[in-house]
């Protein structure tokens, strides 16, 4: 495809594309003068607080809210019954996750509590402080129910069924069976058996969930201020919940706080927050604290997963198998659908590898602990951790290098376009090359000696690999295939003002990672102006394309293509223009640098400020039959791959204090594939964040219940998340291989460096306590886990 | 998280917050550094109906050597007491603990007295404060006296302090001519609440240890001294004998329970490993 | 039941600028300044102390906004972010973290500006190590802190060698 495009983007001159530009938008944020949500203030702003339940499972019998109604500043109190008349439950089911059966949900739980802080009742009152001071006034009357905590137990006969209508607490299962697994573990050379654990942990944004609605009855408009990562799947879903015609919904997201995939989910208490307005006719805000962030954000990674290899004496990996049980909380996530996870462990798992034999099981299973749904990285790092894993064990049971086995085995850079074992199309994929680059950058051979020669000294240092596979720019075939509202295309519009400046709207969001400045530097170089000359807009329904958002590391590969193909196509018009006003042969002109000039020897031949000036203010002096049109869309959605796949490896070097069971990290260095690099910054520090991110689950994350299914540690004092002194310096390297669904080839990068996380850092552990006959396979790998392994307590 | 109403007072005299505690008995709670009670106050685990803000009291503030004694004010803030030559030389245990107190932030404005009225278990000063062999003041209607601070800290957040009294100031003994101090913890993250630790103090000559004290945090509700293992260590040399020895004492002086990061078997484990540590430091090892 | 506490008047300094209002005892510093001086640029993590969102500066030090009521800012003064930029001290920052895309969200940097300036102040010449300690009470969920660090690494040596 790149030999037929003429004019490729990859080609212009004073191209953008591969350069570490600072982000124009990151200024304000310096001074302290973003908008988030919780900054903004409207007329006769309310500020809505949630009595959530208490209980794990336990059914509604009384609400009592008379005092709470006449407590100072209240201006409404409103139960599940009287929300439900106006706004509609939903169901997180999608078609193509066949048999997934989920049970009804409300905005405001009705007849029962089903999690620790699911919202029962809303408060609105003038400050949020009122509205807790109303909330302890209310009384109600809870029937408690038999609590579901242990998956393990959840499809048993005797442990009581969460959702009598569905019949069981299963929420989906799936099974994938290829190639004759029973065949190969019988003929193996050795068949090496592990059980792993990811223990339950969620995101801990730093803003935390933020949304700030308000309805003008006068306008039949509502306008919904919101911290998400994708406005227009929030408008379909308010709209349609609300019954309201969906072009009178308009989400507007300004700077978001970090999301994460958590905030790219719909909430019982957000859809509560929309309503109220509504209903109130005036604007009500919602800025979940972070107590409440604990047990209402979702969670994610909660899975125990059986894991087999069969190999060869030589290294040959012949068949694997897993069986994975995950717990998701009492409803399917609304509307991405909580077996979404699964659905990666048992498509992914392997992947990386050449093997033919792959058999899986997934059974996904309801409990009373906080729902759970898609999370940074969705399910990558947990295939990957058991993948790698297993691989390593696999390694060490034949006496083999885990270097030496995964050369063996991974797919060969020159066997694409391929296809694996679960039937996942990979378009081209660089695992050799990422390999050998990360052997060099870790001096892999050096750390070998260093290894020894610590172990001579009783000092117990390792060596962590784990390549990887990363599901990015998702075509339709995640969600819309299943019937979510949710966009797999983008588009930009593009406007040359008549000064000379660009306004640029596009679908994709900024959530921090860098998307507007990503959106510019593909706009710039695709229509041949300084960036500074260019006003990106993204996060409004009023304003932008239709789009998808930010997730599943979308925004560089599909918003910037969007971009490339409407800066392409508005230079277009406008030299058009210019060759009528400069009465030369178009194909002759170009842009670059802000001017019409001479391809031929780059002779400056007009601004683009004149451009604009004639075409707004002076079109008298144009032919008559001629219009110009100096405002374009275009609009990509990835066509020939139903993902970009994208590949890496990441190794770390670390010791173990055998005495106290602390890592201290040596080394960390990851490669990264993520074809075209826009903003090598941009994406390296993507790989750094994910990396911190996925090491906060490898280490320190989990969410610790009660057997009543209430959180114990659901505070920032005692949920623990990587602070800076623990954490490591990352060094990061890249391999290119472009996909060719897209001229700028970029595929996405924000979400791989959590994804070999966990699973690097086991390895390492695992390595350096070999000889002590020690392993993990619990995580997060604590220093009280490491020291049971090593027999110390 | 807002905290439930309340009203606020800021008196200008011990007399006046004595007063006013007489008044509204436990229906009133003292605002010193505010570190650990906003957060209660936020999270509405605790509804005082008062807030006597004692920040007021700039006589509670301060060090000051008396005599054979350290003193320092109630409300000397953390940083101060960092940043304190007079600490550095006559109570080295208590600027070797300062580093692992929270963070910067939380240091500018908490205060000594407030961390030891608090007495969280897993609080750094508390141990210090019995390694020392320190004294609390404490100041009520009756006028003030002084509690130990082996016998000032009775359960879980609980003092020896009664209702209507204030904590006014500490006293801690000058560091004594051949004394040594040692302090180490084990926490998850730099700044966190200890897993373990270990506030150590002892004559140390020719490399043999006497008069040790070895105070253990987190390991407990309130700060717990080791006395079999001092014993065992008294009059000896520290080697991996005596260290030994030392560490199997400790089975006998503590018996921790689980908390929410940490079981009672890794606290164990971690004490030993402790007390390996600060005795090799104190040996000058 | 209604709670009828009453305001009680307030006289700070936030910015530089001499401010008298009326407070609920219970607001906290971060809510005044955000609310009620509509200085939103500090901002709320956890409202208990930990995330370090709301640092700002009292009387030249830094503290927790959250963990401070409006009213002991009585006879003080209060520095923000917002003063903090307008003043210039932290431009060298400001250019170092931008150049080195030390933030992403953004959420987390007043906070991490304002403890950074506490920090060049007491130690102008800190290793890597101390840097990461001195933050260790400032969360960031985005950058992984490397990035931060090389930023201060950079203008602490810019501001030797000036």
């Amino acid at each position: 495809m790149a030999d037929m495009i003429k004019d490729h983007i990859l080609d212009r001159p004073n191209s953008y594309i591969g350069r570490s530009v600072p982000r124009p938008n990151a200024k304000r944020l310096l001074s302290g003068r973003g908008t988030f949500t919780d900054d903004i203030k409207l007329p006769r702003m309310t500020h809505v607080a949630f009595l959530r339940s208490h209980f794990a499972h336990a059914e509604i019998v009384s609400i009592d809210a008379s005092a709470a109604k006449e407590s100072d500043g209240v201006v409404a109190v409103v139960a599940g019954v009287e929300m439900a008349e106006v706004c509609a439950p939903w169901v997180g089911v999608l078609s193509h996750l066949e048999g997934l059966k989920s049970a009804p949900q409300h905005a405001l739980a009705v007849k029962k509590a089903s999690w620790q802080g699911e919202p029962v009742v809303a408060v609105v009152a003038h400050t949020r402080a009122q509205a807790e001071d109303a909330i302890e006034l209310i009384d109600i009357e809870w029937k408690e129910l038999p609590v579901v905590t242990d998956m393990e137990t959840a499809l048993e006969d005797d442990t009581p069924v969460i959702h009598p209508d569905l019949g069981d607490n299963l929420a989906w299962r799936r099974n994938l069976d290829v190639g004759d697994v029973d065949a190969a573990f019988a003929n193996a050379d050795h068949v090496i058996e592990e059980t792993y654990i990811s223990n339950r942990h969620t995101g801990v944004c730093l803003e935390t969930r933020a949304i700030l609605a308000d309805y003008n009855p006068g306008e039949d408009q509502l306008t919904i201020y919101h911290s998400t990562q994708a406005p227009h799947m929030m408008q379909s879903l308010f709209a349609k919940h609300l019954d309201i015609e969906e072009h009178k919904v308009r989400v507007i997201c300004k700077d978001v706080g970090g999301s994460f995939g958590i905030k790219v989910h719909s909430y019982p208490d957000e859809y509560a927050t929309v309503a109220l307005a509504y209903m109130l006719k005036r604007p009500v805000k919602f800025i979940a604290d972070r107590l409440e962030s604990f047990t209402s954000d979702i969670h994610a990674r909660d899975h125990r997963i059986t894991t087999k290899i069969a190999v060869s004496n030589d290294g040959i990996i012949q068949a694997m198998e897993i069986d994975d049980l995950t717990g998701i909380g009492p409803y399917s996530v609304y509307p991405r659908t909580s077996g979404i996870e699964a659905n990666q462990v048992v498509n992914l798992t392997g992947g990386q590898y050449q093997h033919e034999n792959y058999r899986a099981q997934a059974t996904v299973v309801y409990q009373n602990k906080s729902p759970m749904c898609q999370y940074r990285a969705v399910g990558h790092p947990i295939l990957t951790l058991i993948t790698e894993g297993i691989v390593d064990d696999a390694a060490r049971a034949i006496g083999m290098d885990p270097l030496e086995i995964r050369r063996k085995n991974l797919v060969p850079d020159d066997a694409y376009p391929h296809k694996s074992a679960s039937g996942m199309p990979f378009e081209n994929l660089s695992h050799q090359a990422s390999l050998e680059k990360l052997v060099k950058m870790m001096d892999y051979d050096g750390l070998r000696k260093d290894q020894a020669a610590a172990r001579e000294q009783g000092i117990y240092r390792g060596i962590g690999l784990a390549t990887f596979i990363e599901v990015t720019n998702p075509g339709p075939a995640f969600y819309g295939v299943g019937g979510a509202p949710i966009s797999a295309q983008d588009g930009a519009t593009m406007r040359l003002d008549a000064k000379g400046n660009v306004i640029v709207e596009i679908g994709v969001t900024e959530q921090g990672q860098g998307a507007e400045a990503v959106v510019a530097q593909c706009a710039a170089t695709a229509l041949g102006v300084t960036m500074d000359k260019i006003k990106v807009i993204s996060g409004d329904t009023d304003i932008t394309p239709y789009g998808g958002g930010t997730w599943g590391s979308r925004a560089a590969g599909i918003g910037g293509e969007a971009a490339v193909q409407a800066g392409k196509a508005l230079r277009q018009n406008i030299v058009e223009v210019a060759g009528i006003m400069l009465q030369s042969d178009p194909t002759t002109l170009d842009i670059r640098d802000n001017n019409i000039v001479d391809i031929a020897d780059g002779t400056e031949r007009m601004t683009l400020a004149e451009v604009g000036r004639v075409c707004y203010y002076r079109p008298d002096t144009l032919p008559k039959d001629y219009q110009s049109e100096l405002v374009v869309t275009r609009h990509y959605v990835p066509k020939q791959f139903p993902f970009a796949f994208t590949n890496g490896v990441q190794g770390c070097y670390i010791e173990v204090d055998t005495n106290t069971g602390f890592i201290e990290f040596k080394k960390y260095c990851v490669v990264e594939d993520c074809g075209t690099v826009i903003n090598p910054q941009l994406v390296d520090e993507q790989v750094r964040g994910g990396v911190i991110q996925g090491l906060g689950g490898a280490l320190y994350e989990e969410c610790l219940y009660s057997p009543e299914g209430q959180i114990l540690n659901g505070t920032m004092a005692d949920y623990l998340v990587p602070m800076a002194a623990e954490m490591p310096d990352i060094e990061v390297g890249h391999i290119e291989s472009p996909t060719l669904d897209s001229e700028l080839g970029a595929k996405g990068a924000g979400e791989a460096g959590t994804g070999g996380a966990p699973a690097v850092v086991m390895n390492a552990i695992n390595d350096a306590l070999h000889p002590l006959n020690a392993k993990v396979t619990v995580q997060p790998f604590t220093p009280e886990r490491i020291l049971q392994a090593l027999g110390k307590i | 998280m807002k905290p439930s109403a309340f009203n606020y007072a800021k008196p200008s005299s011990v007399d006046e917050v004595l007063g006013l505690l007489s008044e509204y008995g436990d229906e009133a709670t003292i605002l010193a550094g505010g570190q650990s009670l906003m957060p209660t106050l936020n999270m509405r685990l605790s509804a005082p109906a008062l807030v006597i803000d004692i920040n007021g009291l700039s006589d509670l503030s301060g060090i000051s050597v008396d005599g054979e004694n350290l003193r320092i004010g109630a409300l000397t803030r953390h940083t101060e007491i960092e940043n304190s030559p007079g600490i550095a030389e006559h109570a080295p245990l208590i600027s070797m603990a300062m580093p692992y107190i929270a963070h910067p932030a939380i240091r500018n404005r908490g205060t000594f007295g407030g961390s030891i009225a608090m007495a969280d278990p897993a609080a750094e000063l508390p141990a210090c404060l019995c390694a020392l062999d320190g004294e609390v003041e404490v100041t009520g209607k009756s006028g003030a006296r002084k509690v130990a601070a082996k016998d000032f800290f009775k359960d879980l957040y609980e003092t020896d302090m009664a209702e209507g009294e204030i904590l006014t100031a500490v006293e801690i003994p000058k560091l004594g001519a051949g004394y040594r101090s040692a302090f180490d913890e084990l926490a998850r993250r730099h700044g966190d609440y200890a897993m373990a630790g270990v506030a150590a103090h002892a004559k140390v000559d020719g490399g043999k240890i006497s008069d040790l004290r070895l105070v253990f945090f987190a390991v407990g509700s309130t700060p717990v001294t080791a006395k079999k293992a001092m014993n065992a260590m008294e009059g000896q040399s520290v080697d991996d004998a005596s260290i030994a020895a030392a560490q199997n004492a400790l089975e006998q002086d503590l018996s921790p329970f689980d908390d929410l990061h940490s079981s009672a078997a890794l606290k164990m484990h971690y004490a030993k490993e402790l007390t390996k540590r600060v005795l090799t430091t104190l040996s000058g090892g | 039941m209604t709670n009828q506490i009453e305001q009680i008047q307030v006289t700070t300094t936030v910015n530089g600028e001499k401010v008298t209002a009326l407070v609920e005892p219970r607001t906290n510093l971060v809510d005044f300044l955000r609310n009620q001086m509509e200085l939103t640029g500090t901002h709320v993590g956890c409202e208990h102390g930990v995330c370090g969102a709301c640092t700002v500066r009292i009387d030249g030090e830094i503290v927790r906004g959250c963990l401070m009521l409006a009213i002991q800012a009585d006879g003080l003064e209060v520095v923000t972010i917002e003063g903090s930029d307008d003043s210039g001290e932290i431009a060298d920052l400001q250019k170092a973290f931008h150049e080195r895309n030390a933030l992403q969200c953004g959420f987390c940097t007043p906070g991490m500006l304002m403890a950074i300036t506490e920090m060049l102040e007491k130690n102008p010449d800190p290793s890597r190590q101390e840097i990461r300690e001195y933050l260790s009470g400032n969360y960031c969920r985005c950058t992984g802190y490397e990035a931060i660090v090389d930023a201060i690494e950079t203008v602490a040596n810019t501001r030797k060698g000036a």
